[in-house]
């Protein structure tokens, strides 16, 4: 008698732990569409209020006070630009610096303050960045408003990113290689040089790729550093028809980047203009999102290739 | 023949030594390259230190303006009026504001986000929806400002009739759905680090799933979940154009999420608008707000620090 009441007892508590597991999973999955539809629905406005707005005229033309007229040509030269700068000078600093604490670092406390200190600039705001860029970029060093004090901030902004998923990427290629390179009498840059960095290319395009799609959306640091101007011509070109033929002045120049343009537009009480800022944010998502495409097939494409 | 063969025996035994100049060359070379792969690894201290460094060294006139104890006691706010007052209570209310409402949706969707994820479902399904899921971190932070202030505040303002058009709760909402993948990701990645024959010692006894989530998953994985939670934190504290754009730029010290409000680094970015002479008490104060969001960062990043470092002796 008792046995069997025991067992509806133990039966009653499997059947009740069924029903909750099958609650959690309905809360799992409301949850995750919750994400997913808000980032649809995100998207989806975006395109119905915007899409109509974007044609070559539009591409073509600077900005305006008439919002039919307005374009976002300075706009995406701007970032073109900015992009370009930020790379230089993220892209080698941040691989090097991942390349270092990866493999050369001794254990000390010099290496453990490097680490600590990473770990500490990825988390401090981005605002703060423009902070620093304003007070030592635009005042200290005179570097002005411009496309180089733009570039040199979303670089430093980035670097932590860049260093990050070099580590792991340099990481994950096995000690049996770099044992075998040495076995055979390469120097550790010649290892490095030869074997580490092709295996670990992929690892490091992704981290590059996601730093930059970062980079091209983010506008405080750069309203701080006071870009937020009515840029109605381009910088001057990189190549000229007289000699040198190539020149830098761009790089001096002030500008305007896609994501302040939106910003402008979206802060003005006209819905005409939140027509455009629409067209500028679809433009925006949609070449974040390309480049986190890419950097997600990259990751996808190298781990399925390479099998340790 | 025996000539050119002692000439290869001597040349292997000079290349042995070494004191040979190619062997020097070398050297010097992976000195040199050393050398600098050192300095790229230390110049992120000097992104530090120049950022700590400014935002010292500008504060320090400010507060020679400015009695420190009515700064952080003033309950107003107005550096550009001909009669400034500086009191930073209003801008730390609508900075904690609006993270309180990120959190509030961010870490429980965050949390059963990442049980669902490393619990739930199978690796192949995981590895299609993590990067569907992060894609919501890496949309463009003035793309989600446009959307909080065009497309929420109107719906919210079908609820709540008398919502002002900018306010705290659209810009709060939309921040904490863009911080949910900081949250799920890292804990997720913290709870399948937790070793299986946890898990299976738990199915062993008959524990359901949600049981073994909860009761043996969530804590044994305590440390990293803490992390997750503290990255958020960080990210709703600093974001910026989300709550510049839909939070209306008036500081008010107000708990009334309805209201618009203003947040340390909306106000940052309302001064970058105009044009602040250099040196003057108004570009002072956002070096001033700059160094009071960190120090508010830090500390919570210093009390991430020490749970995770406590939960973990716990957990050893």
């Amino acid at each position: 008698m008792k046995r069997s009441a025991e067992l509806a007892l133990d039966s009653k508590n499997v059947s009740q732990k069924k029903i909750f597991d099958f609650l959690f999973t309905m809360l799992g999955l409301l949850s995750l569409m919750f994400a997913l539809i808000t980032l649809l629905a995100l998207i989806l406005d975006l395109a119905t209020t915007g899409f109509a707005r974007i044609d070559s005229a539009f591409m073509t033309s600077f900005p305006s006070r008439f919002p039919e007229k307005a374009g976002i040509l300075s706009a995406w030269v701007g970032s073109i630009a900015v992009m370009m700068t930020t790379a230089c000078c993220a892209i080698p600093i941040g691989i090097a610096a991942g390349i270092y604490l990866e493999e050369y670092a001794p254990k000390n406390w010099v290496t453990a303050l490097i680490e600590l200190n990473i770990i500490n600039l990825a988390g401090i705001p981005s605002i703060t960045f423009g902070l620093m860029a304003l007070g030592i970029f635009v005042y200290e060093l005179k570097l002005g408003q411009s496309v180089l004090t733009a570039g040199l901030t979303l670089g430093l902004l980035v670097l932590p990113i860049i260093i990050v998923t070099t580590r792991e990427a340099v990481r994950s290629v096995p000690s049996t290689l770099r044992e075998a390179a040495y076995a055979l009498g390469a120097s550790k840059w010649q290892m490095i040089q030869h074997h580490l960095l092709p295996y670990s290319t992929g690892g490091i395009l992704t981290g590059v790729i996601i730093s930059l799609s970062r980079a091209i959306g983010e506008t405080a640091p750069l309203i701080t550093i006071g870009a937020l101007t009515f840029i109605a011509f381009l910088p001057t070109s990189p190549v000229s028809s007289d000699f040198p033929y190539l020149s830098f002045q761009w790089l001096q120049d002030p500008f305007t980047v896609l994501p302040i343009q939106m910003f402008n537009w979206v802060s003005r009480p006209q819905s005409e203009f939140h027509v455009n800022a629409a067209a500028t944010g679809l433009i925006l998502l949609m070449m974040t999102l390309v480049m986190n495409g890419i950097a997600i097939y990259i990751r996808y494409r190298f781990r399925k290739k390479i099998k340790w | 023949m025996a000539f050119r063969k002692k000439t290869k025996v001597q040349q292997t035994l000079r290349f042995t030594s070494a004191n040979h100049p190619v062997r020097r060359m070398r050297r010097i070379r992976e000195g040199l390259i050393e050398t600098f792969l050192f300095l790229c690894a230390a110049s992120s201290v000097l992104v530090t230190m120049g950022i700590v460094g400014i935002l010292v060294k500008e504060s320090i006139p400010f507060f020679e303006h400015v009695n420190f104890w009515d700064f952080i006691t003033g309950t107003e706010w107005t550096p550009l009026f001909s009669e400034p007052k500086f009191g930073i209570l209003p801008l730390i209310s609508g900075t904690f504001l609006t993270t309180t409402i990120a959190l509030l949706v961010a870490i429980p969707l965050g949390t059963v986000i990442a049980v669902f994820l490393s619990e739930y479902i199978g690796p192949q399904k995981r590895e299609v929806i993590k990067p569907i899921l992060e894609l919501l971190a890496a949309v463009p932070t003035v793309v989600y400002g446009y959307f909080a202030l065009l497309f929420v505040s109107p719906l919210l303002q079908k609820i709540f009739p008398t919502m002002s058009g900018f306010n705290v709760l659209s810009a709060g909402l939309v921040i904490g759905v863009m911080i949910i993948p900081y949250v799920s990701s890292l804990a997720e990645d913290a709870m399948r680090s937790v070793p299986g024959y946890l898990r299976e010692g738990s199915y062993a006894l008959g524990a359901s799933r949600l049981q073994t989530a909860f009761r043996v998953v969530i804590p044994a994985a305590f440390s990293g979940i803490t992390s997750a939670y503290i990255l958020g934190i960080s990210r709703a504290l600093g974001e910026t154009m989300v709550v510049a754009i839909a939070a209306g730029m008036q500081p008010n010290l107000t708990w009334n999420p309805l209201e618009p409000s203003e947040t340390i680094t909306a106000f940052i970015v309302q001064v970058s608008l105009g044009d602040l002479p250099h040196g003057s008490i108004g570009y002072q104060s956002i070096y001033v707000a700059g160094l009071t969001l960190l120090v508010i960062t830090l500390g919570f990043n210093t009390i991430g620090f020490w749970l995770r470092h406590k939960f973990r002796e716990v957990a050893a």
